[in-house]
Parts: structure tokens; sequence; C-alpha cells
């Protein structure tokens, strides 16, 4: 579990963040959704220690990051799994070796040991045949695919996800949504992924946060979005005319 | 660069790979460039030696010393500043742009460790490659003479060997290594500081070529002054 605290933090003489307290949940799939500029990358780079802040705290599992000695600090890091929204695969590696790569830097485990278990995540996400292609040669679905399964590779206590869907098909958008969520609830996993795609809010939103200027505007679930009243969570979410008409006949179905 | 160091038996394939990028992978470019400015700087020193009183045999003896004062550790690293520095800058700096030094870093590995340390250690074989350098040149201009007739091989040859001061080879060694940890860090921090997308890795490759080549050039000035004044 991730608990923020009135987290604070400027750029000059911008507040991007501006006291921000809320929870990510164990086990559950918690979302970040806001309007472009309202501080969701900010957040999501503060919770994964990439940003300094400037007052409040960051605890993951009961430790609070600051408080943390620099062994500490590595030693949680290693917990962390990280998916980027371009997949952040390394280029100079194959997707073996970049699933592999975690466990090179972080365990003593031998080289047909970490084979096995690259083989075991690359089957996770169903792409064992991919072992000794470059990421160049595979496709945006499966590098985020392979890039989820760097990110899990070394049991990770914590999943952060940067826009996992953007720029994939609704097909392949909805296999990473799944994906990741039964990831999460398998393993019990803190995952936190930072979204725009409403789909996504509506199928995986177990938790969700609106951030709006730089304030958490809105908590809830894509069970209570439906009902909420926020004038700012209905403008941004139900922003098409799908989604209002979606919403509608939950409405009146309920 | 030196702080959370990297896992060695990680840090060894990654110097092994930077070695072969950075010294193997110039091999040829600085093999061919030397033995043909060797060739020219004898061809040069010939045709302007115009008095009889002048013996041939200096031909050689300029041709040494410009190849291994200058040419060899100089001339190649402003080379060398263009192919191996806007290598490290354009690598690193993608590495930047598709988030892979981000993913370094929330993976709890010391970035700057894992991607300068390896190019650092890597060109400390640097004065290998000009020592390769320095051979080649003097043989470009021994190839000269040769075939072009501008003096006899045998007294090339002589003027070669004639009042060489051991000193001058360590003269140029010393300048190889400043030159190897500028072109091993500057390149880097134009690569890992950069912001921006595409276009951006090609200004940086640039102004990182711009910048180790002023930094040798001033460098070498300083040493030249420092060591042999």
């Amino acid at each position: 579990m991730i608990v923020v605290e009135n987290l604070h933090k400027t750029f000059g003489s911008t507040a991007v963040l501006k006291g921000i307290s809320t929870s990510f949940e164990k086990g559950k799939t918690n979302l970040i959704i806001g309007q472009s500029g309202s501080g969701k990358t900010v957040f999501l780079k503060c919770l994964l220690g990439l940003f300094p802040y400037e007052t409040g705290s960051i605890s993951y599992d009961g430790q609070v990051y600051s408080n943390l000695s620099t062994a500490d600090q590595r030693l949680l890091r290693s917990k962390i799994g990280m998916v980027f929204q371009g997949g952040a695969l390394f280029d100079s590696m194959t997707i073996g070796e970049n699933v592999k790569f975690p466990l090179r830097m972080f365990t003593k485990l031998s080289n047909s040991e970490m084979e096995d278990r690259a083989h075991e995540v690359l089957k996770r996400v169903e792409l064992v045949d991919a072992y000794n292609k470059f990421p160049s040669e595979a496709s945006g679905g499966m590098q985020k695919r392979v890039a989820i399964a760097r990110a899990i590779v070394n049991n990770p206590s914590f999943l952060f996800c940067d826009e996992p869907n953007s720029g994939l098909d609704p097909k392949t958008a909805i296999v990473i949504d799944n994906l990741i969520q039964e990831i999460t609830n398998e393993f019990n996993i803190t995952t936190v992924i930072n979204s725009h795609d409403m789909n996504s809010v509506m199928e995986i939103g177990q938790k969700i946060i609106f951030l709006k200027d730089g304030f958490k505007a809105w908590e809830g679930s894509n069970k209570t979005i439906f009902k909420t009243d926020n004038e700012a969570v209905t403008n941004f979410v139900y922003s098409s005319e799908l989604f209002r008409k979606v919403r509608q006949m939950y409405l009146d179905e309920n | 660069m030196f702080f959370k160091p990297t896992k060695w038996t990680v840090m060894r394939g990654l110097i092994l790979r930077d070695i072969d990028d950075l010294i193997i992978g110039s091999f040829g470019i600085v093999a061919f460039i030397s033995f043909f400015v060797g060739g020219v700087v004898t061809i040069q020193t010939a045709l302007n030696i115009n008095s009889p009183l002048i013996p041939q045999y200096l031909v050689g003896f300029a041709t040494r010393q410009s190849v291994i004062l200058e040419f060899a550790p100089t001339f190649i690293s402003i080379i060398m500043a263009g192919k191996v520095g806007s290598f490290i800058t354009s690598s690193i700096g993608t590495m930047r742009v598709t988030e892979q030094i981000d993913a370094l870093e929330v993976m709890g590995i010391n970035a700057i460790n894992y991607l300068v340390f390896p190019k650092t250690i890597a060109l400390l074989l640097y004065p290998f490659l000009i020592s390769i350098a320095m051979f080649l040149g003097v043989l470009g201009g021994m190839a000269a003479c040769y075939y072009g007739g501008f003096t006899s091989v045998s007294d090339y040859i002589w003027g070669v060997q004639l009042d060489f001061i051991p000193f001058h080879l360590a003269y140029a060694f010393i300048k190889t290594f400043v030159f190897a940890f500028l072109l091993a860090t500057i390149p880097s921090y134009h690569g890992y500081f950069m912001k921006g997308g595409a276009l951006e890795v090609g200004k940086a490759s640039t102004t990182s070529f711009v910048w180790t080549s002023v930094a040798i050039i001033l460098s070498n000035y300083i040493i030249t002054q420092l060591i042999l004044s």
C-alpha cells in the first residue's frame, strides 16, 4: 500500500501539486486520471522518486521513503516495476535480455535460473516466441507486454504504469488492461496507473483519483464514477457523447 | 560516476561492448586516415625542401615529429570527437528521449555509472589506437617516398630514427589519456542532460562535437606549454 500525505511540488514559482493526500491499495488497480497539465505525470514521477518534492510524505508499505537510508531506498526501488509510456525497452538488448535485466542487476540467480524466470514471465504475457527478437522488431502492443514482463520479473511489490494504452488500438488496449489487472490480483501488487483512457477507467479502475490543477478533485472507483455529481469529473470523463449515453443507461438501470 | 557502482558481472560486459564500439570499431577509419595523412605530410615536406643544403633525411625526421607530437594524438582525437563523441551523445541522448535512462533510475541503478563509467574505462585503451596511428602515419610517409620518389626509403628511415627523444612519446601519451577522458565525458554529459526529442539529439551531437574539439585544442595547448616549454 502507498500512502501519500499533503504532497507539494513546485517548478520555480509554478505550483504543480498542491497538497495531495491519498492512498493506493494493495492488490488493486489504482488509476490517476485528469486533463493534460493537471499534474498526473509529475505526481507519478514523485511517487517513483524521480522528482524530489518540497513538502509532504510518501510511504510504501509503511516505510516513509524520505526517511530511509540510501541503501534502503535502493532496496525499495528494486521492488518497484515500471511500465513506461513508450515501453522504454533497452534497444541494444533482445527482448529476453530486457526481461532478464532486473534479475541480472538485483539477484544472484544463475544464468539458467534467469532464463527460466524470463521464459516464465514472457509466457505470462504470451510472448515466449519473441525471446530472441529485438524491441525494434516488435509491435507497439508487444513492446508494452515486454515492458510489463520486465516490470514483474523481479516480483515487485509496486507496479507503476504511465499511460500503458497510449498509441494502441482498442482491442490491444483491452488486452493490456486485462493483463495488468490480472497480474495485480495474482501477485497482490499495489498498481498505480496514469491514464487518459476512459475505457481503462471503466474496465479496471478499482480505485480512481481525479486530479485537477494540482489538486485531488475526486476519489472513487469505476462503480461510483457513474453516480458522482462532481462537475469536474463529469465534464472530463463524460466529455464524449458515447460515455454520456453509457452513464445515462447505467443511471436508468440503477 | 563512481557512486553506487553497477555489479561487476554486468559492468564487465558493458566495458567489453564499449571497447568494441569505441576502440575496435574506430580502428579502420584511424588506420586509413593515419596512413594517408602520414603520406601527405611526407610529400608536403619533401616538396617544400628546396635548398640543396638541407639533407633529404629530414623528410623522415619531420614526418616522425609531426605524426608523433601532433597528428596522431591531436588530429585523430578531433576525428574521434566526431566519430566516437557523436556516437556516445546520440546513443545516450536517444536513451534519454525514449525514457530508458528513467527506467534505469526507477530500478535504483546509478545511470551515470552504468552508462559513462564503462566508456571511460574503454577509452583507457585509446592510447593503443593512437600508437597504431603513429606507426601507420610513419609507414604512410615511407610508402609515399617509395611510390612517389620524393626521397629514398633509406634516407627516410634514417630521418625517422634521427635524434629520437623518447620523452616525446611520453608527452604524446599523456595528452592522449587526457583527450580520452574528454572524449568519454563531454559527449556523455551532452547526451545525458539533453532535453527534447529526435531533433535535439542531433543538436546535442553537434554541440558535443564542438565542445569536445574545443576542449581538446585548449588542453593540447596547456599540456604542451606545461610539459614541453
